[in-house]
């Protein structure tokens, strides 16, 4: 089935013969840097101009293909430490991108001030047009102004604490050697998704400079400490001596929920290296959290703008019928939504659902029907448009969007509905449809299913006993009835154990009842 | 705005992660690379090779919801004609539901992780652990591959190998020595001239004076170069001559009418991978290729492997011609020498007595390493000919070697044993 019905298709007003006063900007495929300067200098007229976006410096960079795969798999940041999962990563979209089964990203965007946008030798200028509209006013805009971008990230330094963090485990690899410092970034990879605290935004700057302070200072402290006599002694406890100075002494807070804070705050016996490496991964999970919580919003945010921009571009008689039809064409293929049962279906295309809210915001605030005035009183018809996008890109995140913003309309127009899926039961009942009974249904739960909190489990530290057995117990607060994958979790729980150095339990525990589902044990191997 | 051209920045940022990962997969390459070579035509040994490796060494774990438990809710695009209460039978086999609407967290949980790995990759994880044995002979007589080592600096050169460093330390030491006027100064003193000359009332003597300084000053930086010919020095390299150890590998192949196919294929196949092995790890190898049916000539590379000759069996006039080419090219004292041998193990009876005085008393003298391949469709009853006469040289001799090989499976065990690091000793 193909989503024939979703309307946006095209730009609004249709190819229209408006008064063309200018000549166009560039014709055919072909680009360069001062077609790109001349370009940027439009598309930032319309966007910093008419549509009053707000944004970074841009820093423009042009790389090759091969770039971009090597972009993709250090999860797009221009640096990163060394590790074998990026390489994993690389061989893996190298291998699709050879085959043809998947083409690249045409741009990748970097939330940092300035702003990098990467832009690929291949594009022609329509294509880069597109991509200078879509990442360096489009996503730049979002970065600079949404609530949760300013309270997680730090645009400013998050570049220099990337290259520390390179140096660093680089440093770690050459004294500790490449397998021992695979195995703590492995295990700290593994609780990545534990190492956010949620309920909290960063209490203190990180600051690379205090980082590379703090690690020379133990050095230092180290070497000081270090004596040649002591290495005769008999080997009884190696590290402890080491230890007492670096764990924090205050006794452990229960319930924690950020794993990898708990462990490089209070795991007995990890060096304070390990420790670091721990943090440094911490750091970059809760760099990455906001952009885990507003995929629709900012992909639609970007899109909205590319479309916008391109289209004004059209009006004002800089681009050419040719290169308007073929932005036409990538816009389309990139905000296609397949349905449920076709093939290639992997949950909701954030960039269609993301564009079609925004685009349907638009049509609120400009040309209301009675439904939308019953919905969206407090800026249905204000007129506004830009106003009120603003508006939502600032202060909303993905879940509370779409609780916000969803309109029947686009409801209908996606045709979603709601299935509820047992696990005891043999068929799925089909709960709600895009019909009166159900918009306010599968707004909750679309919403509810775009909440990062509701997709990972809920796993807390809830007892910790550091001088006794020093025996660690996590609790998963198990929702629905919705266990751990088992296999996973006893792997995991052997990456914690290793980090901890001791016996690790963890409960699974229903949230609602107290009743205790299961149990998982494990002890670090010698 | 700021355009960055960063095209021409150094490729393959991440070849330090991939070659972690391949070290990391590594157990599972291997496996996948014996399976690889089973299936693989001769013809297609040096091309790329996509291996499928199972992700057990190379798996991320992380805690995730279990598929199979609990109920939840999805909310799903493209519904076609369903009613609320409408009941969909899941699929079997899978508690996916209608098509998996959090399942599909990155592509991970997939069980096979398929990847291509280059020749080069490939070739390494291949011949790892293994080496020529008995490789003592070194003298130094080919001198092809001079190799350019650092020699400390001259004065002369290419201005690729300035050496801007001492050039300049160079230059600063002459410039105090010989008190050239530093930029600084001659600023400072014109910053003075001009204040005086703006001065009221103009106090002529000192302009005067203040003039002359300058003058001085400009005069000697003109006359004292900052930077001169003399403070030139460049990187100086040398050509050094690498020693190299020479070996010569012969290759024996029979090429009767009693090989089939696809046991010619089979002896292709061993001949393939030991050619492989030494042009990737002895730049200095040479190999000699003869086959034989019952003449035996020396051929080139093409031929032996794609040539199409049959005939009957004379072993033994392979092994004269290796005599005679050792003898005219390759001294003893001078090459290591290695042969490898495959044939059926089928010979004119009559003939197997010369055969075994050629091999014992002129060739393995002379020889490093001496291996014996038989290869057959399936193990028969009893002994070949051949088999049976080398038996005893086997027993006699601790650098003759032989193996039987009936599938292709078996090639590279039984290369990997014929050359492991440790075979030969």
């Amino acid at each position: 089935m193909t989503m024939t019905d979703i309307p946006q298709i095209g730009p609004q007003t249709g190819p229209k013969t408006a008064l063309k006063a200018s000549k166009p900007l560039f014709d055919g495929p072909e680009w360069n840097f001062d077609l790109i300067n001349e370009a940027y200098d439009a598309i930032a007229e319309i966007g910093l101009g008419e549509m009053g976006l707000d944004i970074y410096r841009n820093q423009i960079e042009v790389i090759t293909a091969e770039q971009m795969l090597d972009a993709y798999s250090s999860i797009g940041m221009p640096v990163m430490y060394r590790h074998w999962s990026f390489g994993k990563r690389f061989a893996h979209d190298e291998m699709f991108y050879r085959k043809g089964a998947r083409s690249l990203a045409f741009e990748i965007v970097i939330n940092s001030d300035p702003c990098i946008n990467y832009i690929m030798e291949e594009n022609s200028m329509t294509m880069q047009c597109l991509v200078l509209a879509h990442a360096a006013m489009g996503h730049n805009h979002f970065f600079k102004n949404n609530y949760l971008f300013k309270q997680w990230t730090q645009a400013d330094a998050i570049l220099e604490y990337l290259a520390f963090a390179k140096k660093f485990v680089s440093d770690c690899e050459e004294r500790f050697g490449v397998p021992a410092v695979e195995a703590v970034i492995d295990a700290a990879h593994a609780l990545m998704n534990q190492g956010v605290s949620r309920n909290a935004a960063p209490r203190r700057r990180f600051d690379p400079a205090k980082a590379r302070e703090r690690e020379i200072k133990r050095r230092e402290y180290e070497t000081e400490i270090y004596n040649e006599l002591w290495r005769t002694l008999p080997q009884s406890k190696p590290e402890a001596k080491a230890e007492e100075v670096v764990t924090d002494p205050s006794p452990p807070i229960v319930p924690e929920e950020n794993l990898l804070y708990f462990l490089e705050k209070h795991a007995p016996k990890l060096p304070a290296w390990k420790r670091e490496i721990l943090r440094i991964v911490r750091v970059l999970s809760t760099y990455f959290y906001p952009q885990r919580q507003t995929k629709v919003m900012n992909e639609g945010c970007a899109t909205f703008v590319h479309y916008e921009i391109m289209n004004r571009l059209y009006e004002k008689g800089l681009v050419t019928d040719g290169s308007m039809l073929e932005f036409m064409h990538m816009h389309s293929a990139v905000v296609f939504q397949p349905g449920f049962s076709d093939r290639g279906f992997s949950g909701f295309n954030p960039y269609a659902l993301g564009f079609a809210m925004m685009r349907d915001i638009k049509r609120i605030c400009l040309e209301p029907t009675d439904e939308d005035r019953q919905w969206f009183p407090d800026f249905a018809g204000n007129g506004q448009p830009m106003e009120t996008l603003k508006d939502a890109w600032a202060n909303f995140r993905d879940e509370s969007f779409i609780h916000q913003f969803l309109s029947p309309k686009v409801i209908r127009d996606f045709r979603i509905f709601h299935i509820r899926n047992k696990s005891e039961d043999h068929a799925v009942r089909v709960e709600a449809i895009h019909d009166e009974m159900g918009y306010r249904d599968v707004r909750r739960l679309l919403a509810r299913q775009y909440d990062v909190s509701q997709q990972d489990p809920d796993i807390q530290v809830t007892d910790a006993d550091l001088s006794g057995s020093r025996r660690l117990v996590l609790t998963h607060f198990v929702r629905d009835g919705i266990l751990l994958d088992k296999d996973e979790c006893d792997r995991t729980l052997m990456h914690v154990a290793r980090l901890w150095g001791f016996r690790v339990r963890l409960v699974e525990v229903d949230n609602m009842t107290g009743a205790k589902l299961r149990e998982h044990e494990t002890l670090p191997l010698p | 705005m700021n355009i960055i051209d960063r095209r021409l920045n150094p490729k393959s940022k991440s070849l330090g992660n991939r070659q972690r990962f391949v070290r990391r997969a590594k157990a599972d390459i291997r496996e996948a690379v014996k399976d690889a070579l089973k299936k693989r035509k001769v013809s297609e040994v040096e091309g790329s090779e996509r291996i499928t490796i199972r992700s057990k060494s190379v798996r991320e774990p992380s805690f995730s919801h279990s598929r199979d438990s609990g109920s939840r809710d999805m909310i799903l695009p493209g519904n076609k004609d369903y009613k609320v209460g409408d009941l969909i039978p899941k699929p079997q086999g899978g508690g996916g539901g209608g098509g998996g609407g959090q399942a599909s967290a990155d592509g991970e949980g997939q069980d096979d992780f398929v990847f291509t790995l280059s020749k080069d990759e490939f070739l390494d994880l291949f011949f790892e652990d293994l080496k020529l044995p008995n490789l003592i002979k070194t003298r130094i007589k080919d001198l092809k591959s001079p190799v350019p080592q650092r020699a400390g600096y001259t004065t002369d050169g290419p201005p690729a190998k300035l050496n801007r460093v001492r050039t300049m330390r160079r230059s600063l030491a002459r410039r105090i020595a010989l008190r050239r006027p530093k930029d600084a100064d001659v600023l400072e003193l014109e910053r003075l001239l001009a204040e005086a000359e703006t001065d009221v009332p103009r106090d002529e003597i000192n302009i005067a004076e203040l003039r002359a300084r300058l003058d001085k000053m400009l005069r000697l930086r003109r006359t004292i170069a900052y930077v001169d010919p003399i403070d030139l020095q460049y990187n100086r390299t040398e050509r050094v001559p690498k020693p190299a150890t020479q070996a010569v590998m012969f290759c024996l192949m029979d090429a009767s009418a009693s090989m089939t196919e696809p046991l010619k294929d089979l002896a292709k196949r061993f001949f393939m991978l030991l050619h492989l092995f030494l042009s990737r790890h002895y730049r200095e190898v040479d190999v000699v290729f003869v086959r034989h049916t019952s003449t035996a000539s020396e051929v080139d590379e093409e031929t032996f492997f794609r040539g199409v000759e049959t005939g009957g069996t004379v072993i033994s006039t392979a092994l004269e011609e290796m005599d005679r080419i050792v003898r005219d090219r390759y001294s003893p004292e001078d090459w290591n020498i290695y042969a490898a041998q495959a044939s059926d193990g089928d010979n004119i009876p009559d003939d197997m007595g010369r055969c075994l005085n050629l091999v014992e008393n002129h060739l393995l003298p002379a020889s490093q390493y001496f291996a014996y391949i038989e290869v057959s469709e399936q193990i028969g009853f009893g002994d070949t000919i051949v088999w049976d006469g080398y038996k005893e040289i086997a027993e006699r001799n601790k650098h003759f070697a032989m193996r039987r090989v009936t599938s292709p499976a078996e090639i590279f065990p039984v290369f990997h044993e014929l050359f492991s690091a440790s075979a030969g000793a």
